[in-house]
């Protein structure tokens, strides 16, 4: 019973953490028809500011830990409000190629830019997830950190929602993402709309980053990895569909757990696999508009 | 989306054929005057230009961009690599064989799911189905090797026939850079050659047909998905190839040439050329081997400086080195003629 119990909260702590990561990439390709591979970097940018200023303010409460996070997502979304308008937009009459080619070549710049401004080695700050302890559900005790991650992830995604659907700036990004054109003929000021889609992308993975940093570290290579099931997530779910991005994120987060367990070595392969098997069915994702 | 203009019809005429003899003549002498280290980059760079050949027969003739073609080049090293583990082979034409054979099995897998799609999902797919092939060898250690990777012995090429008449038997140094150079020479030269033909024959045209209007060419009763299909074989052949001959070189194969990233290079090499000419990526794959390992030796950021020219590259030369040097060449012609 327990083990059910934190199988299942490990696999909606995965879900949240690759949601936070997989809604940037999937609202940047549905609104503006890019596929960010630098993506997995930014939420690496969100671990590594947010671990460097955890590190800082070592000797305030670690309650300030809760700033430390929102900071590291601040900076995420800094980064993509300096990135599109320099090195996207000049791109966008091109074809897609060159669009894939210049986020490859800013995946490895920001890469090395991590390396060159953090060091080789892992930084880390978990005053927070030390001071939150653990809790006992069902019998099975469990790190209270991580409930928490599960809680930001599912504001998260509420938040998102409410936002694409309900508010002003919502209708104005879901028309841009139908028919650019046309919303520009309109009178929507669509740099406006792409910048700010790009920066809330950016800032969700920044937020990603840096709240699973107090429980891994911010490391180098994190980025890449973190890009591959991102990838995995949103071809399940449908690229540019935030529900695909949630139910995606729910598959691929309980598959991870229960591969860890019983099929570790073909995990990544499995999730592949399924990956294969949802686009052969149905080509544009489970979400996806055809 | 508007496409530029596409691959000019470039006719083999006397002068562009002497111009590969001269090209080739130089090829020829080089080991004799350069140093071995310089000699084995050469090398590299025509295992690589191999690569992107057959990658280009997809991106610059059939207007797909396969983010995956990681998954050949390691199915060719890892098919050598096997062989010798498992069966005691130790003859380079037994692993070229097995190396493009290994390759058409995964290629006739993965392009019956990556041919249904074009453009962003075909590279996706590609990519996807590439890191499938990662994390088994990644994962399979005992078979594999894992992430040490597994080592390959100094191969026997032509049955060892012409280890008799070049340089000591059992000095690999001397190996690599004489026998072995001449032998990817050969094997670069006759692939060109193959190349050249696939692209210029009935079959090339439907591609570039395909390319650049997929539903014309659906009307004119070229098969589209079925041609798609052959380009995805052939091209994977051309990579895996390449693949084999890259082990004997380096020595061993580990994951890393599995990863996508390593499919981001090929992609790299490429672009660096010009996908839209012939020639480009030959070019591209040589002057990215040389970026490549000047970075890595000048400096540990050497993802950095590789992004920096990726990125100055799509932004100010979307033609590559080719396309640059042609419109140059255009226009000193044009101001010598007026």
């Amino acid at each position: 019973m327990d083990t059910l119990v934190i199988q299942i909260l490990n696999s909606l702590f995965y879900a949240s953490i690759l949601f936070l990561i997989a809604c940037g990439l999937t609202l940047v390709y549905g609104v503006m028809r890019i596929i960010n591979m630098a993506h997995g970097n930014i939420y690496a940018v969100g671990a590594y500011v947010a671990a460097w200023v955890g590190i800082q303010l070592a000797q305030l409460p670690a309650a300030a830990g809760f700033v430390v996070l929102l900071v590291g997502a601040a900076a995420a979304g800094l980064v993509g409000a300096l990135l599109e308008p320099t090195l996207l937009r000049p791109l966008y009459k091109r074809p897609e190629e060159y669009q894939l080619l210049i986020t490859f070549g800013l995946l490895l710049i920001l890469e090395d830019g991590l390396r060159l401004v953090w060091g080789p080695h892992p930084l880390t700050a978990s005053a927070l997830s030390d001071l939150m302890g653990s809790l006992t559900i069902l019998g099975a005790t469990y790190p209270t950190y991580n409930i928490f991650v599960i809680l930001v992830g599912g504001l998260a995604a509420a938040a998102l929602w409410a936002f694409v659907y309900r508010t002003r700036f919502g209708v104005m990004l879901r028309a841009t993402s139908q028919d650019m054109r046309m919303a520009a003929a309109l009178g929507i000021n669509v740099k406006r709309v792409y910048v700010q889609s790009f920066t809330i992308g950016c800032f969700m993975a920044g937020l990603g980053g840096a709240v699973v940093m107090p429980i891994s570290g911010a490391v180098l290579g994190m980025g890449v990895e973190a890009l591959i099931l991102a990838f995995v997530v949103v071809v399940i779910g449908g690229l540019g569909s935030l529900e695909g991005a949630l139910v995606g994120a729910l598959i691929v987060g309980a598959v991870r757990t229960i591969g860890i367990t019983y099929f570790a070595e073909i995990e990544l392969a499995v999730l592949y696999l399924i990956a294969a098997i949802v686009l052969f069915i149905r080509p544009a994702g489970l979400f996806g508009r055809a | 989306m508007s496409r530029p203009p596409v691959l000019a019809e470039r006719p083999l005429t006397v002068r562009r054929l002497a111009g590969a003899g001269a090209i080739l003549l130089v090829l020829i002498v080089l080991p004799a005057v350069l140093p071995v280290f310089q000699t084995l980059q050469v090398s590299y760079g025509l295992i690589f230009a191999i690569a992107a050949l057959g990658f280009n027969l997809l991106l610059g003739y059939t207007g797909l961009l396969s983010f995956g073609h990681s998954a050949f080049f390691g199915t060719g090293a890892y098919a050598a690599a096997l062989l010798v583990k498992y069966a005691g082979v130790n003859s380079m034409e037994a692993f070229l064989l097995a190396g493009v054979l290994g390759s058409l099995v995964v290629g006739a897998v993965f392009g019956a799911v990556c041919v249904r799609y074009t453009r962003i999902f075909f590279g996706i797919l590609a990519l996807a189905l590439s890191q499938v092939l990662w994390s088994l060898a990644f994962k399979f250690f005992w078979v594999t090797g894992g992430t040490d990777g597994l080592r390959l012995p100094t191969p026997t090429l032509l049955g060892g026939a012409i280890a008799a008449t070049l340089g000591a038997a059992g000095d690999k140094t001397a190996f690599l850079a004489y026998r072995y150079y001449y032998y990817v020479l050969v094997v670069f030269v006759i692939a060109t050659a193959v190349m050249w033909v696939i692209v210029h024959s009935p079959f090339g045209k439907a591609l570039q047909a395909i390319r650049d209007n997929e539903v014309r060419a659906e009307f004119v009763g070229v098969q589209v998905r079925r041609y798609r299909y052959r380009a995805f074989l052939i091209s994977g052949a051309f990579t895996g190839l390449a693949g084999t001959l890259w082990v004997p070189l380096n020595g061993l194969t580990t994951p890393d040439i599995l990863y996508w990233p390593f499919s981001g290079k090929i992609v790299f090499m490429a672009v660096l050329g010009g996908f839209r000419t012939f020639s480009g990526p030959i070019i591209g794959a040589f002057a990215f081997n040389y970026l490549e390992t000047f970075a890595v030796g000048a400096t540990v950021y050497w993802q950095l400086v590789l992004g920096v020219s990726l990125v100055a590259l799509v932004l100010a030369m979307p033609t590559g080195l080719v396309g640059t040097a042609s419109v140059l060449i255009e226009k000193l012609r044009r101001t010598s003629g007026s």
